[in-house]
């Protein structure tokens, strides 16, 4: 039987171009029980069609257009305030994509926790609070009870998450939006969160709605999938089905950019080593040292970490945020000063170079960052963003730089015509190609790539990751390339590092430490990894 | 604790800053306590010189200036012989204080009702008539709206009394709300964008998704943010309260420190000049304090830091 049944919704935004259409008419059925996972890339309107069935999108500038949402006999899309919030966290709950900010930092979680109970059963606050301590230990939170006066920044992300969840289902909703409910999290919670949901998704016979850009992870918990794509229903079907045999061209480019399979053609042994990394350090002065207590402990952030980079090699550094990793790559290029420890660079010893020196080295290794949004300067166009490097390096005179400049836009794949163009005018995946063109522009031996494609959506990933392939070949650069995705590693690079608490835990060749790992740490991140079955 | 500690051991060197350059700047100013327009015999100021130790050097006269204000002696008048600056500081207190108090309440209560009523319908009537007044209420100084609240409901309405300090009923009205208007627009519009900045967070969506309504929302979920940069203004707040004292009691007549002070430099009446100071000062640095501390429990996550910080 069908719990919600949405028959031509369609959801508009007013912006400064006129009104945009969000979600087109779009229908789609949840029966009682089961999970309905709603995939798409960003801007494919899953979260929209799910904020509108519960009228939680700021209006104006939203509008709901047209359709029906039936849920028990109501049309969620036409009650009123107070008729919605009798729905809201009692029928239908939400679980939102990052734990950080969607909990309020102002209260102890205990209060938060209660609020459905208060507001939808009428419970008093000391039976509330016990319910409370009883769904933070449903969801795995050890010592409940002095947790439950604990504040959000006091636990972790996961922890936080698990927060939410409790929070989401403690007055007993019969449906469940998730949106992204894992995607800021990482890989082995991301694990431990999914298990859960499956977890009481079965236990309480609750109906899901489960929203995601990631296939695999749908893979793992949906029953039924929902391709979602500018604003329309792609395809529907069971899991399966769909991931298994798309029918639509859409579903299939989707499912092929999956990063799967390791990298075809590996860098040959031989290669001299070009950066050679020993017995590296950072440590940055600990916090809480107050102004007459003794100085707090250092927070270890690489510690002592071993490593080298030959030439034409890719080296993947993988580990979950706060191991070190990002830290250990702007160590490398000395961009903060090292505690400890020697960074060779085709010889030299880069910490004994002079300020002038240093910048001179800055020309033969570059880096470069995840956020193609905030990392390009708003204010300079392509041109100026892709000459600036060359003039500084006095690699090109002013006026004769713009041929070099076109070079390198046809180099990363950026049409010509947009040279005179700023940032925000490009999308994500053109302003990482631009990211890019500026970390080459200067011929570099070496590059430090920091979660490059991390932000991107998965097609657009894939085509970043192929460029990025060819530029190596092409100019025969060696990568250290930082990633929590170790799908993404395993496609890239010839060898991979594993990072966890500032120390390197191993180091081999991929196929080596994918097939066979050796740590345990390794092996838990491997295994949390979620799988998609091979598409025939 | 031990933050407070800390930070009232940071405000000492602070104070002897202060300190020392108006006992330095005063002295630099032409003229003197006696130099007076009649014609005094020269005998006279020699004599008044000595009393006062006028004639020593100027490190003299610090030395035994600083030891006198260690044991919290701000010494004589020059200008009203007889009477210690002490006397005059603790006469004129209650007035300031009082005056302070109550333009303070005013800019509380009217500036966070007139922002948080703004901030709540962003962009409609009910944002931006409260704005408007606001910034209006910032643009014009005290010594015209004074004036024009005097003409207006004194002469003209004959409502409220045009000056004077608890002699006749209703007769402080004015003057807190001439002081404190400015403050009520500064912080109208800091509450409205402290409002708009919580209403955007995610934990608003949250808080929306389990069903409460509206008002609770506000009120549980986005006030205690809202309030944050209210609250770290109140500190500089009572700083301009109290200077903006000295013109607010001219107008309305009233009896308190603000008014020794401005006539205090202008007849260089050295001690009175630095006594009012330091009062101030000390008062200012207080408050600070004071605005800091609350913005600092109101966070959780200080909070706890302070507890840390404190090793109990």
């Amino acid at each position: 039987m069908a719990l919600l049944e949405v028959e031509g919704l369609t959801v508009s935004f007013r912006s400064r171009y006129g009104q945009v259409t969000a979600v087109d008419n779009v229908s789609f059925s949840v029966t009682e029980g089961e999970t309905l996972a709603i995939v798409g890339e960003s801007g494919s309107g899953k979260s929209v069609t799910c904020y509108s069935l519960l009228q939680l999108l700021p209006r104006p500038p939203a509008s709901i257009e047209a359709g029906t949402a039936l849920f028990n006999e109501l049309d969620l899309l036409r009650l009123s305030e107070r008729e919605l919030r009798k729905v809201r966290g009692s029928e239908i709950a939400m679980v939102f994509q990052d734990p950080m900010t969607s909990l309020n930092p102002y209260l102890s979680i205990g209060s938060q926790l209660i609020e459905p109970l208060q507001l939808h059963h009428g419970c008093g606050r000391r039976e509330a609070l016990q319910k409370a301590v009883v769904a933070l230990k449903e969801v795995g939170i050890d010592r409940p009870q002095t947790r439950i006066s604990d504040y959000p920044h006091q636990l972790s992300g996961g922890m936080r998450q698990r927060v939410m969840i409790a929070m989401a289902l403690i007055a007993e909703p019969r449906l469940l939006i998730a949106d992204e409910p894992t995607t800021a999290l990482d890989v082995t919670v991301q694990a431990q969160i999914l298990q859960l949901l499956k977890r009481i998704q079965q236990q309480r016979q609750l109906t899901v709605i489960f929203i995601s850009h990631d296939l695999a992870v749908v893979a793992e918990i949906a029953d039924r999938v929902l391709v979602m794509h500018q604003g329309q229903v792609v395809e529907a079907g069971s899991c399966s089905e769909v991931l298994q045999r798309p029918q639509q061209q859409y579903t299939r480019d989707l499912l092929a950019a999956v990063p799967r399979g390791a990298k075809q053609k590996t860098a040959t042994e031989v290669a001299p080593a070009l950066l050679r990394v020993s017995q590296l350090s950072t440590w940055f002065a600990g916090s809480g040292g107050s102004f007459f207590g003794a100085e707090a402990a250092p927070n270890k952030a690489v510690d002592d970490v071993s490593f080298e980079v030959r030439r034409g090699e890719i080296v993947g550094l993988v580990g979950e945020s706060g191991s070190g990793k990002s830290t250990t790559g702007r160590s490398v290029l000395q961009l903060l000063p090292q505690t400890a420890g020697l960074v060779e660079f085709d010889g030299v010893n880069l910490s004994q170079l002079k300020r002038y020196q240093m910048q001179q080295m800055r020309r033969r290794m570059q880096m470069i960052f995840q956020d193609p949004y905030a990392s390009l300067n708003p204010r300079m166009t392509v041109y100026e963003c892709l000459a600036e490097p060359l003039l500084h390096h006095g690699l090109a005179v002013r006026g004769s730089a713009m041929a070099q400049v076109l070079q390198l836009m046809d180099d990363v794949g950026l049409a010509r015509a947009g040279i005179r163009k700023y940032p925000h005018e490009f999308s994500g995946g053109q302003r990482q190609r631009i990211a890019i063109g500026r970390a080459i522009a200067t011929r570099p031996e070496f590059i430090v790539a920091d979660e490059p494609v991390s932000a991107l959506d998965v097609t657009i990933q894939s085509q970043i990751l192929e460029l990025l392939l060819a530029l190596v070949e092409q100019h025969n650069l060696s990568m250290l390339f930082i990633s929590h995705d170790l799908a993404v590693v395993r496609k890239l690079c010839d060898r991979v590092l594993v990072m966890r608490a500032g120390k390197l835990v191993e180091s081999g060749a991929v196929e080596a430490v994918y097939a066979n790992p050796q740590h345990p740490y390794t092996k838990t991140l491997l295994a949390a990894l979620p799988q998609l079955a091979a598409v025939p | 604790m031990r933050f407070i500690a800390s930070r009232l051991l940071q405000a000492i060197p602070v104070l002897l800053v202060v300190i020392t350059a108006t006992f330095f700047l005063v002295r630099a100013a032409p003229g003197g306590p006696f130099s007076a327009d009649r014609a005094v015999s020269p005998q006279v100021i020699k004599a008044l010189n000595e009393r006062y130790q006028l004639d020593q050097s100027v490190w003299q006269q610090y030395a035994a200036y600083m030891t006198d204000l260690a044991r919290g002696d701000f010494g004589p008048s020059y200008k009203y012989p007889g009477r210690s600056v002490n006397e005059m500081i603790f006469g004129g207190l209650p007035a300031t204080a009082e005056l302070g108090l109550y333009a303070l309440l005013v800019a509380v209560g009217i500036g966070l009702c007139a922002g948080l009523l703004a901030g709540l319908r962003p962009n409609t009537g009910q944002d931006y008539v409260p704005m408007t007044i606001a910034m209006l209420g910032i643009c014009m100084p005290a010594f015209l709206l004074g004036p024009l609240l005097v003409l207006v409901f004194g002469m003209r309405l004959e409502w409220l009394p045009i000056s004077g300090w608890g002699d006749l009923p209703g007769d402080k009205v004015l003057p807190s709300l001439t002081l404190g208007a400015a403050y009520a627009a500064y912080i109208a519009r800091l509450s409205r964008a402290g409002l708009l900045e919580v209403m955007s967070q995610d934990y608003i969506r949250t808080a929306r998704a389990k069903g409460l309504a509206e008002w609770r929302i506000v009120s549980r979920h986005a006030l205690r943010g809202a309030l944050m940069p209210v609250i770290a203004f109140l500190g500089p707040a009572f700083a301009g309260l109290l200077a903006g004292s000295f013109v607010v009691e001219t107008i309305f007549q009233i009896p308190g420190l603000g008014r020794f002070y401005v006539q205090a430099a202008f007849n260089r009446d050295y001690t009175m000049i630095m006594g009012t100071t330091i009062f101030f000062s000390v008062a200012i640095v207080l408050f600070n304090l004071l605005s800091d501390i609350l913005a600092t429990w109101l966070n959780p996550r200080l909070r706890l830091a302070l507890r840390k910080g404190s090793g109990t």
